[in-house]
């Protein structure tokens, strides 16, 4: 796989040369410092940041996600011109994008959270950056499949859009509906079911498990909690996210290995 | 020898739409063949098929003597220039160059005189991508295709866009790279450059080659002395 680790240097030099990415960083930066500088103590910080995280990473990803994978796609046909391999050549494209969105975000809380300090604080901003991680890596290859598989970037983009829709908006007033419609039945392994279907609940359940803010936690947060216990809870919710980021990205590597450019 | 690079019953079909119908081509060592036809005839699908990048539902392509597969491997024996490159925004053209060669493996070519002729200075290649014209992105596509001295070179649409010094130059080239036994593929809508490069032509409609050989066996067939006459006149006679 040495093809894909060149193609993977050649986007991390170009990526990190990208406006949109340092922006996407600095805004972090920012938010984060003011947050510490106006927003009150060190779990408090956490918890703000996170409705920012569930929102903002999976739009960033999977829109910045989408175009650029469209946008390469005359560079991609030429790199294919030449004795690459095309599993190693998505997958070089794939780290090369999530990785620097991954990163701009980890470094923008990590810098203003070391800062202000406090040894409580590790463990809160740990896990945020854990989240926000997955999910850039969730949302990116969900990006990617989109690119593969809609030739029109009008049409991946809507594609895309419709998925972040779906996950940070639809979905929590879809639950609201059959709670109140099912209120007389056992819920509980339907809305397990639910949660497990959408990363961006996945990653708030992980979130709120481990800051231990049992009255942030919502619905589904408080199912998943009493059912699987804070530990077990808690990797359940990891081993799903690492699913939604397995999936999209082998289906969109099987596209990318079938298609005709 | 056998020809360098022998497609044959070639066949593709998008959905319902037949591209390619069973076309056969054979590329001579140290011969330009200028792959001609109106929109639509399946030039595209036939170069993307060689590159890889089309997969075809029939037929074979042999490079080198090679029928090639899934592995990539043969594509080092291929110089590509596209009709319309564009690269990552913000890599200079140096970092772009330096690229393509790491895929290629194998140690960095010298093409420092291959750049100086095409007029790309260490000034212009150390600038970012983007703020480059499209015609120093051609040079640069062209510098990609041709300092690897491949055996096999396809050149789609080579000097469309470019200044006439440069295109010049860029025929000069061409015709040098053939004359040292690679065998070259070139489309081209300007039948001028084609009776001024090409010593065979293969001309391509609804998927089909309705014309295969030498521009003097055109000329005898049509009864036309320029290339662009005789070309019009398979055009008619096809339609």
């Amino acid at each position: 796989m040495s093809a894909a680790r060149k193609v993977l240097g050649y986007s991390l030099s170009n990526l990190l040369r990208n406006w949109w990415v340092l922006g996407y960083g600095l805004l972090f930066l920012f938010l984060t410092d003011a947050l510490f500088r106006f927003g009150g103590g060190g779990p408090r910080v956490a918890a703000s940041l996170m409705n920012v995280v569930l929102i903002v990473i999976p739009l960033v990803s999977v829109v910045f996600g989408t175009l650029y994978f469209s946008n390469s796609r005359e560079f991609i046909e030429l790199l294919l011109a030449q004795p690459v391999s095309r599993p190693a050549l998505f997958t070089g494209l794939y780290f090369g994008l999530a990785l620097p969105l991954a990163a701009a975000f980890a470094i923008g809380v990590a810098l203003p959270a070391a800062a202000h300090g406090g040894a409580g604080l590790m463990r809160p901003v740990a896990t945020l950056v854990a989240a926000g991680v997955l999910l850039t890596f969730v949302f990116t290859s969900v990006a990617f499949l989109a690119g593969v598989h809609f030739e029109d970037r009008a049409k991946g983009l809507g594609f895309a859009l419709l998925v972040w829709f779906c996950c940070a908006v639809l979905y929590d007033g879809l639950i609201l509906l059959v709670a109140t419609m099912f209120r007389d039945y056992p819920l509980e392994p339907a809305l397990l079911a639910l949660t497990v279907l959408n990363p961006v609940d996945l990653a708030r359940v992980l979130l709120l498990l481990t800051l231990d803010a049992a009255a942030l936690m919502g619905y589904t947060g408080a199912v998943f909690g009493r059912f699987f216990g804070s530990a077990l809870g808690i990797a359940a919710a990891a081993a799903a996210l690492l699913m939604w980021t397995a999936v999209p990205f082998l289906l969109g590597l099987r596209g990318f290995n079938r298609k005709d450019f | 020898m056998s020809a360098p690079l022998v497609v044959s019953g070639l066949r593709k079909q998008f959905g319902r739409l037949r591209v390619l119908e069973g076309v056969d081509v054979a590329l001579d060592a140290g011969q330009v063949t200028a792959l001609v036809g109106p929109n639509a005839a399946g030039k595209s699908t036939l170069i993307k098929s060689i590159l890889g990048l089309v997969r075809p539902d029939a037929g074979t392509i042999a490079v080198l003597g090679e029928t090639i597969g899934a592995d990539p491997h043969y594509r080092r024996f291929i110089g590509y220039m596209p009709q319309a490159a564009r690269y990552p925004d913000n890599l200079t053209g140096d970092e772009v160059l330096a690229l393509l060669a790491d895929l290629r493996g194998g140690q960095a070519p010298h093409d420092h005189a291959l750049r100086a002729s095409l007029g790309l200075t260490a000034e212009t290649l150390a600038r970012p991508v983007r703020t480059l014209s499209g015609g120093t992105r051609q040079k640069l596509s062209a510098v990609i295709a041709l300092r690897h001295e491949a055996p096999v070179l396809i050149l789609d649409e080579p000097t469309a866009g470019l200044d006439p010094l440069t295109s010049s130059h860029l025929k000069e080239l061409v015709r040098q790279r053939a004359a040292s036994g690679a065998a070259v593929l070139l489309t081209s809508h300007v039948m001028a450059e084609v009776e001024e490069l090409a010593d065979v032509l293969v001309y391509l409609v609804d998927g089909r080659v309705r014309f295969s050989g030498s521009l003097d066996e055109l000329r005898l067939r049509t009864g036309q002395r320029r290339v662009e006459r005789a070309i019009a006149h398979l055009m008619r006679e096809v339609a």
